[in-house]
């Protein structure tokens, strides 16, 4: 199965008392397996709807959502799809449930059913894998904003899903709590082969993705690699969302005419680029 | 209004085991007119240091002075000090609690006790500051709002105490590109208009270069770097070793002046920076 | 100033009062707070007094902590205190215009205030020498047998669990919302009553409306983490019985005997 995700063509309509607001209007999307995908968009631009499709809390008026060969139509299938799927919100604060960082991390494997033993172990692994076991005993509130996200994703790890689900995990968290975060989930992605899909407003957390999905009024508008999506300097000011601060350079550069290449992303790129003119 | 802080100390919960020091020996002077950005990461004293500036937390020791009047005096009335200075914290949409907009703008001016025909002018006055529209909004409640557009009312309330001193708390999280453009555009606006003095703490390096006259960066308690944005982000160094980002242009241009380009130091926008290499290169060229 | 507040505080240490099982603590503290409704003589205050500090010593808690719990309290014990000595007919020993205090009045009231004293004191051991998680445990655990006849065990054990999780942040917010209106002239401190009461609209508005958010936002992360009831759930901690609980049971056991007896 090479796929671990499949949108086909999906609508998603919130009701409102007059008119009904098509939160996602014929979405299809495919996530490959082990992919780190970034999806950004403006708030209300259907990005939060869509990742809530993803592991079955929202469900489709139209169209299909596949998760790991399972219809989230399929209310059998609910539980595994969510475990399969895990998911983390924008409120560090209010996604914590136990009153010390263990019992948080213990909350979904609890749920499942799994021994105690094996509790115990996942417990320990997954802290160790986001730097969080030497909190172990902590009570949440006492962490920073940060460590709480790690905690968080923790507990989700200890799940073992094939895929996590980061609803703008960092759009509250100062920028180390921000580096943290990312930190952890480019880790994950590349060490235990989990595929992210990580919603987010800061551009520069997309640059290492595998893939950018832009989202507006409900539709996917732009979609490919970092270099591809970014390099459409007008299309995103059009759409008024940040680029990365040297991809805007770069443009800028090219507009007054100097020749340099349009894809760049990072300090270092414009520095060779700017030294081989 | 200018303020100036001399030998500022705070200390949260003195003489218990869980004391600590939040402000180490502050001074600073900010004058009138200024758009002051405050630096510095979660815990650096930045909050601490707001809550001094309109009497919500007292010195352990020191002075604050507000256009020369001393506010640490026992004497002052705190409804003086904050009619002057106006704090609007992080995320201060939730604050928002009444079933009108209007209402809610009017909330701080009739705590001053001013008579309804003032508070109506300053409600209306404010709510335009803000960018929002007066007609559209004011009779509907903030609770239906966008996420932005309730952040403004909830700057409009404060807008309509009249402070001489706006201090704003992060005022950008959390908000979407479009929506941390438009609040900021709005600062400065105010600043360039309404001859307010303001203070404003980002996380945003790049924010910060593009609105401020003057940066203050904080570290455990303490003033680590002062001055203008250009002088402060020059310092590529110290600003790491506080564990603080620096804006990509710096970095860029610092780079490229290690590989032997002739360009100037002091540049942290993007125009800055394109205008500078342009010149360069074609300085080359000839 | 409202962070000061400390509810279901724990003391972790490792004391043999700590290690033992939620269940004894909990009924263990039920059947001494129904030995304080019984006892009438001075020598049984000094049994329940001796029976109390044998305890804490175990429990290796600072007397002071106990101490600090008090001193909310003061006014309540005062209050009783007063009440009795003024209110109990008898022999009067001490006249203030037409109030006048019995020695049988006296003698009640610092028997009622010790009493509270040995109540908190109780009660307060229990919440400081268990983490709130073996509280919550064990009281789903005990009330496990009445689930037959309709008593919702383990939803009652989360919403303690999620009550607890919750407070501190609450409390962190209260404090915000209330320096943010204070910034907007607000006044918590009037002296006047009514006026302090109408006052705290901005605070507690803003405070529900959170907590409402609060609860939408953990009951989707909650379901996106497959909670769905206490049906086919496990538990990472096992609290069993072991030699010492059946010691420390049947120590209280003798406890309250002794107290009936005598």
């Amino acid at each position: 199965m090479d796929n671990i995700i499949k949108v086909e063509d999906v609508v998603y309509e919130y009701l409102q008392e007059e008119t009904n607001l098509k939160a996602l209007d014929g979405v299809n999307l495919d996530i490959k397996k082990g992919e780190f995908v970034v999806i950004i968009g403006h708030n209300g631009s259907g990005k939060s709807t869509l990742s809530k499709h993803l592991n079955a809390i929202l469900k489709p008026v139209h169209g299909n959502v596949i998760v790991a060969g399972m219809n989230t139509k399929d209310e059998d299938k609910i539980w595994q799809i969510r475990q399969n799927a895990g998911m983390i919100f924008q409120n560090p604060d209010n996604q914590i449930v136990g009153t010390v960082v263990e019992e948080d991390v213990a909350f979904g494997p609890e749920n499942l059913g799994i021994n105690p033993d094996e509790i115990k172990k996942r417990v320990e692994t997954s802290l160790k894998s986001v730097n969080m076991y030497e909190f172990r005993n902590k009570a949440p509130h006492l962490l920073s904003g940060g460590q709480k996200q790690r905690v968080a994703i923790a507990g989700i790890i200890a799940m073992k899903p094939d895929c996590i689900i980061l609803d703008e995990p960092t759009a509250m968290l100062d920028p180390s709590g921000r580096k943290e975060v990312i930190n952890t989930i480019k880790k994950l992605n590349k060490e235990e082969n989990i595929t992210i899909v990580h919603i987010t407003h800061f551009m520069e957390e997309a640059i290492d993705a595998d893939r950018i999905i832009v989202m507006e009024k409900g539709k996917i508008v732009l979609e490919g690699k970092p270099k591809d999506v970014f390099t459409q300097v007008d299309k995103l000011k059009k759409l008024r969302l940040d680029v990365p601060y040297m991809t805007e350079l770069a443009y800028e550069l090219r507009k007054s005419g100097l020749k340099i290449k349009e894809d760049i992303l990072s300090v270092d790129e414009m520095v060779m680029s700017l030294c081989q003119y | 209004m200018s303020i100036l802080i001399e030998n500022l100390r705070h200390i949260y919960n003195p003489n218990s085991p869980f004391e600590s020091l939040a402000l180490d020996n502050v001074n600073l002077e900010i004058k009138s007119g200024e758009l002051v950005g405050l630096i510095g990461h979660t815990g650096s004293g930045k909050s601490t240091l707001i809550q001094h500036l309109n009497g919500l937390l007292k010195p352990t020791s020191g002075k604050i002075f507000i256009d020369n009047i001393d506010i640490t005096d026992s004497n002052i009335s705190l409804v003086d000090i904050r009619k002057k200075v106006g704090v609007v914290f992080q995320y201060p949409e939730y604050q928002l609690f009444e079933e009108t907009v209007y209402k809610d703008v009017a909330f701080g001016p009739s705590n001053l006790g001013l008579d309804e025909d003032e508070i109506k002018k300053r409600v209306i006055e404010s709510i335009k500051l803000v960018g929002l529209d007066y007609e559209d909004i004011k009779d509907r409640s903030p609770f239906e709002l966008s996420g932005g557009q309730k952040r403004r009312v909830a700057i409009a309330g404060v807008l309509a105490m009249k402070p001489k001193i706006l201090v704003l708390d992060e005022p950008t999280a959390g908000l979407d590109p479009k929506g941390r453009d438009e609040i900021l555009m709005q600062i400065k606006k105010l600043h360039e208009k309404q001859d307010l003095t303001i203070i404003l703490s980002s996380h945003s390096m790049e924010d910060m270069a593009k609105v401020a006259t003057k940066l203050i960066v904080m570290a455990e308690g303490k003033i680590e770097i002062e001055g203008h944005p250009k002088k402060v982000f020059m310092e590529c160094d110290k600003l790491r070793n506080i564990g603080l980002d620096v804006p990509l242009v710096s970095q860029l241009i610092k780079k490229l002046r290690e590989q032997g380009f002739d360009i100037r130091e002091d540049i942290i926008t993007i125009k800055e920076a394109k205008e500078e290499i342009i010149k360069y290169i074609r300085s080359k060229k000839i | 100033m409202i962070k000061d507040i400390t509810i279901g505080q724990y003391y972790p240490t490792n004391s043999t009062v700590h290690k033992l099982d939620p269940r004894v603590k909990i009924l263990g503290t039920f059947m001494f707070m129904a030995s304080l409704f019984i006892i009438e003589s001075f020598y049984l205050y000094l049994l329940v007094l001796a029976f109390l500090g044998s305890i804490l010593k175990l429990s290796k808690i600072p007397v002071r902590y106990i101490l600090k719990g008090l001193r909310p309290l003061m006014f309540i014990l005062l209050f009783t205190l007063l009440i009795n000595a003024f209110m109990t007919p008898g022999k009067i020993i001490y006249s203030i215009g037409p109030a006048s205090i019995s020695q049988e009045g006296l003698r009640q009231g610092i028997f009622m205030a010790v009493r509270l004293i040995f109540l908190i004191t109780g009660t307060s051991i229990l919440t400081l020498a268990t983490s709130p998680i073996e509280l919550t445990d064990g009281i789903e655990k005990l009330l496990n047998p009445f689930k037959k006849i309709g008593v919702p065990a383990h939803e009652l054990a989360m919403m303690m669990t999620i009550a607890l999780r919750f407070i501190p942040t609450l409390l962190d917010e209260t404090d915000k919302i209330m320096k943010a209106q204070m910034a907007r002239g607000a006044d918590f401190e009037s002296k006047n009553i009514l006026n302090r009461a109408k006052n705290l609209i901005p605070l507690l508005v803003p405070l529900f409306i959170s907590a409402f958010r609060r609860a939408d936002e953990l009951a989707m992360a909650m379901e996106a983490r497959c909670y769905r009831g206490g049906e086919n759930r496990s538990k990472m901690k096992q609290i069993r019985f072991t030699r010492k609980d059946y010691i420390a049971f049947a120590t209280i056991l003798t406890y309250l005997v002794l107290i009936i007896l005598f």
